[in-house]
């Protein structure tokens, strides 16, 4: 294996960022690869700045690395300046570890957390001299995988994928560097071989091992396995305690600015609370709780190793974790860890005076914008999508936010969501307006930045049958958003674009027959479609046009309870009646509490894989009464 | 929150190289870098007050992203005395380990309260510039029609508007050191000419070279008439070639 640093340090002067290229983390490995060990590649399909701080690629890469029998290095989607001098040298997709070729690798990981990044997917497989479709590879060719959270609907990138890994990954690398070692070492004979091989790995999916058979009407008639030891449905996997795996262990550094550049620690993984727009929610149950004593060493050691002044305390739901108040007070009260004044953040917060007390504390340093996720403008809508923030609880954060110093803070909400009317879309203008209101009592400057999403129905949530708003409907929404708050100043809005909110919805719960398009689009120099610069709908509704689909029918139309889902042979411990349960609770307007301190529902989760919560304390946090129980339901 | 009043303030000055790949970060990269191993060094680094503390750290002249230095300063000021006089070896050892490779400090001293900031007091920086390009084969005429001009007038953009300037008195020294490469002086003051500009002055109206590898060699104050380096370095210091095959 050889280093294309000469010719890549040529070429660097000519290109943005250079710096994204070089690697030279701080907790970067240099690993010596050996042919009897399997080389894994991870590779993340969009930026340095986007991917180098994902968590989860990290954990991978400590994990492998610590192996005897792996090596694991990490790659990034050059930019386009880069790209087009890569092709135009004849140099290939690189690991910014050891400037190896990718197609060195035993094996190309990709992190899939979001759907527009599915095109570069394919530029990245392509730039490693790869062909792009897994039929087309040949015994020497890299295997292609992916991981994250997308891959709960692989479907669309079937033709591209030899193999999907699903749910948490600290386990699963180590069987399928053992599946792929043996293989490896008794001479790379066939790919079906291993990947019949893979698909016996619980939680490894690959999808050139099952037919799915069309109805007339183009919905699906089945999905079925080509060969008897194939599993008709494959199951995540679970770590069962998160203590086991104190990862990343040295969180990497980098040279340059990056998104999240901070230390992170994750404080638990899964949430109950159960908004039932939430993949993330969903799939990633039960909750497991880390303990927080590791918590906190690894606050203190990686804040002294890293030298970083920041640490981000991470979850779906960071409030909710037990003793939060302890361990954010025990951090900014740490002098030990190094110099000057550490700042705690907690990137999602939930809606109460008493997330507001914890974020005054920890933000005596450095007061930054504080954040909140209400999603919904009125009770009725917010009891729709489970999200169980009353009136008093937000106005309660927003007055206890501005009485402790803030002026600003900014709310989010999703619009398009089920059974929502003109009145709970304009409801967030309304809840904007009395936020600001309150925030006037303590200072003239006061303002609230209100921003809009459309609502993306995803798999494995109560929505997945819901047919998405249009366009026209998501930009009537943002308009009417629009009038309604154009003459308050304190108000600010932003909103994301609905055309890529369409192709994110296309892909998120599109089949096999999207593979096509994906290429196309692909072909016709889409990528980086996350990035609004490079982004344009008419490639992708030409190339739908040309592959004879219709965008409305998989956007906007609803599902039937007997529907066969493009992702049903998949599982995510989810027992599909209880989706659907929850599905007509949600139009019924009637909300669930958080089975953390409340009777179980059995959705599945827990059950179906003999684990379960792994939480601190018995009794829900103080100050919120959302989805505790401590509200009244009736059901 | 209670503040102390700082009472003992010590500036401090430090030399480094900045070499192989890490050149291709910016000066703002280099900057959040120095910040972080400062921290992981726990030297008592000062804040400023107010909102938005930030450490009291002050570079010099920012060196272009993708060039390399072997003359690089950074000013600090702590809290604290690190020691009276400074172990020098003693405090690289600490730096070091939070340091990316390519980052090396080669000397550090105590600077008197009072002393002009590097952003200031630097008047000239000594270049050496590697050529590329299909002029390389005239490069001795090129240096001397350079040499032998009284100006040299060139039209830059600066804050969005073309700006006619005569360059010939910031060209300080210029001499050809090799095939394809110059050692240049270049002033900084009043403002700074930079490697890529001379290049393009030396490529007249043909447009055929192009800029090499460029390094920093030394940064210059002038001090009664003569001038001097911000931070000589140490007579057993790493030497050059060395530091940089260790980059590479």
């Amino acid at each position: 294996m050889s280093s294309i640093w000469p010719e890549l340090e040529a070429l660097l002067p000519r290109v943005a960022k250079p710096a994204r290229y070089i690697g030279c983390e701080q907790g970067a490995q240099a690993p010596e690869h050996h042919p009897d060990q399997v080389s894994w590649l991870l590779t993340y399909p969009d930026t340095y700045e986007i991917g180098l701080p994902n968590q989860g690629l990290q954990i991978l890469y400590e994990i492998l690395n610590e192996r005897p029998d792996a090596v694991a290095e990490r790659a990034y989607a050059p930019w386009t300046d880069l790209e087009a001098l890569l092709r135009e040298h004849g140099l290939p997709l690189f690991s910014v570890d050891g400037h190896r070729p990718a197609s060195d690798f035993d094996i190309l990981a990709f992190n899939l957390s979001a759907e527009l990044v599915y095109t570069n997917v394919l530029n990245c497989i392509d730039l490693a001299g790869v062909p792009v479709r897994s039929a087309e590879r040949r015994p020497e060719h890299p295997l292609v995988g992916a991981g994250g959270h997308c891959t709960y609907n692989p479907e669309p990138l079937a033709d591209f994928l030899d193999f999907v890994v699903l749910g948490d990954g600290e386990e699963v690398v180590s069987e399928i560097t053992e599946v792929v070692g043996v293989w490896k070492r008794a001479g790379r004979r066939t790919r079906d071989s291993v990947l019949l091989d893979l698909a016996q790995v619980p939680g490894v999916y690959v999808p050139s091992l099952y037919d799915v058979s069309y109805l007339d009407d183009g919905r699906i008639a089945a999905v079925t396995p080509r060969l008897a030891r194939v599993p008709e449905r494959v199951e995540k996997r679970t770590i069962a305690d998160l203590a086991e795996w104190p990862y990343p262990k040295e969180q990497l550094v980098p040279v340059t600015e990056v998104v999240h550049d901070r230390l992170n620690v994750e404080v638990f993984r899964g949430c109950t609370r159960g908004c039932r727009f939430c993949q993330a929610g969903m799939i990633t149950r039960p909750v497991r709780e880390r303990p927080a004593d590791q918590v906190r060493h690894m606050i203190t050691s990686g804040l002294r190793r890293t030298g970083y002044d920041e640490v981000a305390l991470t979850s779906l739901s960071t409030a909710d974790f037990s003793g939060i108040e302890d361990v954010v007070r025990d951090t900014v009260n740490d002098t030990t860890s190094g110099c000057g004044n550490v700042s705690v953040s907690l990137p999602s917060l939930r809606v109460d005076a008493f997330t507001v007390g914890i974020a005054a504390q920890i933000q005596r340093a450095r007061r930054t914008g504080l954040t909140f996720a209400p999603e919904a403008g009125t009770w009725r809508m917010r009891q729709v999508i489970n999200k169980l923030i009353s009136e008093e609880d937000l106005f309660g954060a927003v007055e206890s936010a501005y009485s402790q110093g803030w002026r600003r803070m900014k709310l989010y909400f999703l619009t398009g969501l089920p059974t929502e009317t003109d009145e709970d879309t304009l409801g967030i203008a309304e809840l904007a307006r009395k936020c600001v209101e309150i925030g006037r009592r303590y200072h003239t400057s006061a303002s609230v930045t209100v921003s809009v999403g459309g609502f993306v129905p995803k798999p494995f949530t109560p929505f997945q049958w819901f047919g998405q708003n249009t366009v026209a409907e998501l930009s009537r929404k943002v308009g009417l958003l629009r009038d309604a708050l154009h003459r308050d100043r304190g108000v600010q809005l932003k909103w994301h674009d609905p055309k890529a909110t369409l192709i994110e919805g296309l892909a998120s719960r599109g089949d096999r027959r999207l593979g096509p398009v994906i290429e196309t689009v692909w072909r016709r120099g889409g990528v980086f479609q996350e990035w609004s610069e490079h982004f344009d709908i008419r490639r992708w509704d030409e190339a739908m046009a040309e592959h004879g689909l219709s965008i409305d029918w998989y956007v906007h139309r609803h599902r039937t309870e007997d529907e066969v889902l493009p992702w049903d042979h998949i599982s995510a411990g989810l027992h599909k009646d209880f989706l659907w349960q929850d599905w007509r609770d949600a139009l019924a307007e009637v909300g669930l509490p958080d089975c953390r301190w409340t009777a179980c529902y059995d959705c599945g989760a827990c059950t179906g894989y003999g684990i379960e919560h792994i939480v601190a304390s018995a009794t829900p946090p103080a100050g919120g009464s959302q989805g505790t129980g401590q509200l009244v339901f009736v059901r | 929150m209670t503040s102390v009043v700082a009472t003992s303030r010590h500036r401090y000055r430090i030399r480094f190289s900045k070499l192989g790949k890490i050149r291709f970060t910016s000066h703002r990269d280099v900057a959040r870098l120095w910040e972080r191993a400062l921290r992981r060094a726990t030297i008592p680094v000062a804040y400023s007050e107010g909102f938005s503390p930030h450490p009291k750290l002050s570079f010099g002249l920012a060196l272009p992203t993708g060039h390399e230095s072997l003359g690089e300063y950074l000013d600090v000021e702590v809290t604290e005395s690190l020691g009276d006089p400074l172990d020098v070896g003693a405090f690289i050892t600490r730096l070091d380990p939070g340091l990316p490779i390519g980052l090396d400090v080669q000397a550090a001293a105590e600077i008197a309260p009072g002393t002009p900031s590097l952003q200031q007091s630097v008047v000239c920086c000594t270049w050496r510039i590697g050529i590329q390009g299909h002029g390389c084969n005239q490069l001795a005429e090129r240096v001397d029609d350079v040499l032998g001009a009284d100006s040299i007038i060139v039209t830059r953009e600066r804050k969005g508007q073309h700006v006619t300037d005569d360059v010939r008195p910031a060209i300080v020294a210029l001499d050809i050191s090799g095939d394809a490469e110059v050692v240049a002086d270049l002033a900084t003051q009043p403002r700074s000419l930079r490697p890529s500009e001379l290049v393009a002055a030396l490529s007249g109206g043909d447009n055929d070279l192009g800029e090499g590898r460029v390094t920093r060699i030394h940064q210059w104050l002038s001090i009664d008439g003569a001038r001097e380096e911000p931070l000589p370095l140490p007579l057993d210091a790493t030497s050059a070639p060395h530091a940089e095959a260790r980059a590479s």
